[in-house]
């Protein structure tokens, strides 16, 4: 076969590579500007070199904002993947009840993430919520306007309400694409529900598996609305993730400098966490 | 190892069949005996895949019996039946080694390590595994797949039955003879008691000692791959077994004799009266061109000529029906007025689709 060497089909991608230049490239190149000046207002810029690189890096403030967010986004995966795989396995493979079940999983997800917030936080309120309202009644202390522990607990309660689906539809296409007959070899061959699922199903459900955790991490990594809605970041900065903390540096306080280089160190540790999670899921595939 | 007993066996998939079509198997009574080749041939959906799941265990038959010597398994579950099952496509644990493929089954069972490794070895030796061992089962070929799920079955000591559903279906080509001589081989060797699914005839012809034609959930015959070609109990085993498959001309019966189109045609099993649709069958191989100027045979009209080789197919026209011919490379094919004579020892009277009488057994 001889291939024919066009090179003018690169002219056909030119107008998504202008696309994609407007829309990310050269927005994130600005960031990257902000990030090595200092301005005084005016519009007049200074070159400041690493400082504020250095100045994010040593705060405090970011080191906690950070630590928050680990806590966040380890604590819902730990949670949501088993419990999106648990949820998967046992819903029905055929019958009337599938798309009933697939409905039902999806709802959570076709809520805009405001609208999220604005329902847990009107749900938990203490004095009309209904659950605020329930479990002082059933004698609990709880106040998530006034609690950081249960400001925590609400926030996460809500994320697993409202992303724990995507795992639950990710697992199950995994599980439904499992041929009848590797269940009934196993029977055959005598292995447990836990051999079952340990042999068979978690290894034909990996790839969709790896892909519900670096979505869920990505998402949670960058989580913004939903805790601004429900906590607005506190009690205090108690609940005051990184992103929120970036929107309250960069719109509330307008340092821009900053605000640039916390949003590239941000930038890069999701990149980072993300590579190598792919990298350590998907190191047994090469074998 | 045992004897299989299949009694008085219906099944249904609907929970309250009613007309008759609803059953995917009507009744059948089946003895397998031990250390049999079997094959079951038919059809997709004649409910070959129904009665080899049943005999697993992995279906509850809807009434009737399952028996493994005079023991009574219809209510065990497939562990408890000590059975083997090579499924159409390869099933394997992909995150383990060709090692622990095998010897799950064992482990499952509890069995003591060091018996697990010398079975292990012995069946890899078998299969011809044994390089293979350490490796992972996922990059394995199609037909390596394969062996590893064969495997799994016979790496157990108390195994009473084999079973193959389709197991070639994803085999390429030239490797399905390999593998099936294969299985062949292990027949002798291990003894068991085989059932073979397919329903490519030559791969049931080749395995199985006897080989159970079924079409539309019942049996049609079981017999040896000769008795179904020389003399087949309905005209579905005639049609469905042979290349070209059997003649099957409509006819009347005149004192003994079958007339087709006005025409006397001996056949093998007389009879005086016979009741339903009469048809007389003829394979292909059974028929001459008799001499053209006799008065002797059917006259026909040659209408294709099909080389196949070593023979060609002809096609011949007798008043709107085909008959299809064998004839060998040195037989001249008469262009006009060609007359074909019927072995009267392999042309048959069939009514309703059933051999007439008792005279054609072979």
């Amino acid at each position: 076969m001889n291939k024919t060497v066009n090179h003018k089909a690169w002219f056909l991608v030119l107008p998504v590579l202008v696309l994609v230049a407007f829309n990310a490239f050269i927005p994130l190149m600005t960031v990257v500007n902000y990030s090595v000046q200092e301005t005084f207002g005016d519009n007049t810029f200074f070159w400041a070199g690493l400082i504020w690189f250095e100045d994010v890096l040593h705060s405090e403030r970011f080191h906690a904002a950070l630590v928050r967010q680990l806590t966040f986004t380890f604590t819902i995966l730990a949670i949501e993947v088993p419990l999106g795989v648990i949820i998967a396995l046992a819903m029905p493979r055929r019958g009337f009840w599938v798309p009933v079940c697939l409905v039902t999983m999806a709802l959570p997800l076709l809520i805009p993430w405001n609208v999220v917030g604005a329902i847990w936080n009107i749900f938990a309120l203490p004095d009309i919520g209904l659950l605020g309202q329930m479990l002082n009644g059933l004698g609990f202390d709880y106040n998530f306007t006034r609690q950081p522990g249960a400001a925590w607990a609400t926030l996460i309660a809500m994320d697993v309400w409202h992303w724990t689906s995507l795992v639950v539809l990710l697992a199950y296409a995994g599980l439904v694409s499992i041929p009848d007959a590797f269940y009934q070899a196993a029977k055959i061959d005598g292995a447990s529900a836990w051999a079952i699922f340990r042999h068979i199903q978690l290894p034909k459900m990996k790839r969709v598996l790896t892909i519900a955790v670096l979505l869920r991490f990505m998402d949670s990594f960058n989580i913004y609305t939903e805790p601004f809605v429900l906590t607005g970041g506190g009690p205090g900065n108690s609940t005051t993730l990184l992103s929120i903390d970036l929107v309250k540096v960069a719109l509330g306080q307008f340092d821009l400098g900053p605000a640039a280089a916390m949003s590239l160190i941000y930038f890069l540790i999701i990149l980072a966490l993300s590579w190598i999670f792919y990298t350590l899921m998907m190191r047994d595939e090469e074998q | 190892m045992a004897k299989i007993t299949l009694a008085e066996l219906r099944h249904a998939y609907e929970p309250n069949p009613g007309s008759e079509a609803d059953w995917a198997l009507k009744s059948l009574d089946v003895i397998w005996d031990d250390g049999g080749a079997y094959a079951l041939l038919g059809p997709s959906g004649c409910g070959k895949t129904t009665l080899l799941n049943i005999v697993s265990g992995l279906l509850r038959p809807t009434q009737g019996r399952v028996l493994f010597d005079d023991r009574d398994v219809t209510d065990l579950p497939p562990d408890q039946r000590h059975i083997a099952q090579v499924f159409q496509f390869p099933v394997i644990y992909d995150t383990m080694t060709v090692h622990d493929n095998l010897a799950f089954p064992l482990r499952n069972r509890g069995v003591d390590e060091a018996r697990v490794k010398a079975r292990v070895r012995e069946i890899a030796d078998m299969l011809e595994l044994t390089d293979m061992l350490g490796r992972r089962a996922r990059g394995l070929t199609a037909d390596g797949k394969q062996k590893i799920s064969l495997g799994r079955g016979l790496v157990r000591e108390d195994v009473n039955i084999v079973m193959f559903d389709e197991p070639l279906t994803v085999i390429d080509p030239h490797l399905k003879w390999q593998l099936r001589s294969k299985l062949k081989e292990l027949h002798h060797r291990v003894g068991l008691t085989m059932v073979y699914v397919t329903h490519d005839q030559t791969e049931a012809l080749t395995f199985a000692d006897k080989v159970m034609v079924m079409n539309e959930g019942q049996t049609v015959q079981i017999g040896t791959p000769v008795d179904l070609f020389e003399c087949p109990q309905h005209t579905f085993v005639g049609h469905f077994i042979g290349s070209p498959g059997m003649n099957v001309l409509p006819c009347a019966l005149d004192g003994g004799r079958a007339v087709v189109d006005g025409h006397a045609v001996p056949i093998a099993n007389p009879m005086e009266a016979a009741e339903g649709r009469l048809e007389v069958g003829v394979r292909p191989e059974f028929i001459a061109f008799a001499d053209p100027a006799s008065s002797e045979g059917v006259p026909v009209e040659v209408i294709k000529v099909s080389d196949a080789g070593r023979y060609r197919v002809v096609d011949t026209r007798l008043n709107g029906h085909v008959i299809k011919v064998l004839a060998g490379e040195d037989v001249a094919i008469p262009a006009d007025g060609a007359r074909l004579a019927f072995d009267p020892a392999k042309t048959r009277l069939y009514a309703d689709g059933w051999l007439v009488g008792q005279g054609g057994a072979a």
